[in-house]
């Protein structure tokens, strides 16, 4: 059993089971995310995909939709609180844009474009994090990591290898490799992977393909993450 | 931008700290449209006009972020000086390049760099009292003083930066949307 709801004010319908953040997309509405995958269940980590119903805070990547509720997304208290998330992730790892390869294709970047975070506000912890060049194929820089597990989930459900897990709380979590060494060339990861392509950031990135697209074709140098995510189904 | 001969000119201040000057040059690539500026902007403490202190002013630009006690003083003095500051630039912002060392010791960066380095015969630290002291960290000018609004890019484009100096002059609220927000 289906129905409607409201979703900034406009009429969205849904079917049983679907989520809010699904049930908007399909007619036409963006809404930011970062751990939210469509090839994976929801994970509800990152609240890039808060919205406001009826009062209370939900994520709309988990909470199933309902007939007659209304919504509230794209408003400036809920964008604000979207920023300063994304304020957290900034100053709690090292995203140093301008020499990354990611950049221009990094979903981080360009929801803070998005989202018109022209600072990272906080002081900046400056982790130290040393990345891991083992592999032969595939390079792992732990400094840009924002925890949405989509490459644990990915090697694990759909590689069905179990390459990467998070390990510690709070504000001592981090990605590991899960090898004797904590090397990822002691794996059996491979460049293809489903988990070599899913990183939204920077921290698996291919080898020898670095800064091959110029500044102005990458995907978001000219259009906006809400257009491509659109475009493109992610 | 309209003509405003016998106006009173903003005036502007610019300085690059722990930067490359990069978001200077950008500032050059304004071109012809430099002209216009300077119809309504009059240029204080800047390497344009190498005046070495900054007087009071409208606008600073501040370029780079704070690495040593230099820094310190001269964006103090900003500051102070400056009814609107602006961070220009990813140094100025989150520390940049020059942050790359934060989780370095200082101690093993300068051993590094002026003993250990091959080629190197008789190294070692400068320690002229005229050389400013290095800060552990590279700090972003936010975490020493107050800021009014941030520039990103390395460097932000000419273009970023016209549009945000004359949105300001203009007296609107300097806002820049993708995609002249640029972290790279």
């Amino acid at each position: 059993m289906g129905g409607k709801f409201l979703f900034d004010g406009r009429p969205v319908p849904f079917e049983e089971g679907q989520t809010i953040l699904q049930a908007a997309r399909a007619a036409g509405h963006y809404i930011p995310h970062l751990c939210w995958h469509p090839d994976f269940p929801p994970h509800g980590s990152c609240k890039l995909c808060i919205v406001k119903v009826g009062g209370r805070h939900v994520s709309s990547c988990a909470l199933p939709a309902r007939d007659g509720m209304e919504v509230e997304s794209n408003t400036p208290e809920i964008n604000g609180e979207r920023r300063a998330l994304l304020q957290m992730l900034f100053v709690e790892g090292n995203h140093f844009c301008p020499s990354c390869e990611k950049s221009g294709n990094c979903q981080l970047q360009a929801l803070a474009y998005e989202l018109d975070m022209s600072s990272a506000r906080f002081a900046h912890f400056y982790p130290d994090r040393p990345v891991d060049a083992s592999h032969p194929d595939v390079l792992l820089d732990f400094n840009r990591c924002i925890f949405c597990e989509l490459c644990v989930r990915a090697s694990r459900d759909v590689d069905h290898k179990g390459v990467f897990a998070l390990t510690d709380r709070g504000i001592r979590k981090h990605l590991v490799v899960n090898a004797e060494s904590g090397r990822l060339a002691d794996t059996d990861f491979a460049v293809s992977d489903r988990a070599a392509d899913i990183c939204p950031v920077g921290v698996i990135l291919h080898k020898r393909v670095g800064f091959a697209l110029p500044i102005g074709e990458r995907k978001y140098d000219e259009a906006s993450i809400c257009t491509v995510a659109m475009e493109k189904g992610e | 931008m309209s003509d405003s001969i016998g106006m009173p000119r903003v005036r502007v201040a610019t300085t690059s700290l722990a930067g490359c000057f990069g978001c200077h040059m950008s500032f050059l690539d304004m071109d012809e449209r430099l002209f216009e500026l300077v119809k309504v902007v009059e240029f204080d403490r800047s390497p344009l006009t190498d005046i070495k202190h900054c007087g009071p002013c409208d606008i600073g630009l501040i370029e780079g972020g704070v690495c040593n006690a230099e820094n310190v003083h001269v964006l103090r003095e900003f500051r102070r000086n400056c009814k609107t500051l602006v961070a220009v630039g990813a140094c100025a912002i989150n520390g940049g390049l020059p942050a790359q060392r934060n989780h370095l010791d200082l101690g093993d960066c300068l051993q590094q760099v002026y003993v250990k380095r091959d080629g190197i015969e008789e190294g070692g630290v400068p320690d002229d009292p005229e050389l400013p002291l290095l800060l552990d960290r590279v700090h972003p000018i936010h975490e020493v003083v107050r800021v009014d609004y941030f520039i990103p890019g390395c460097p932000p484009s000419g273009e970023a930066i016209w549009k945000f100096l004359t949105d300001l002059i203009g007296g609107r609220t300097p806002r820049l949307a993708h995609p002249l927000l640029r972290f790279d």
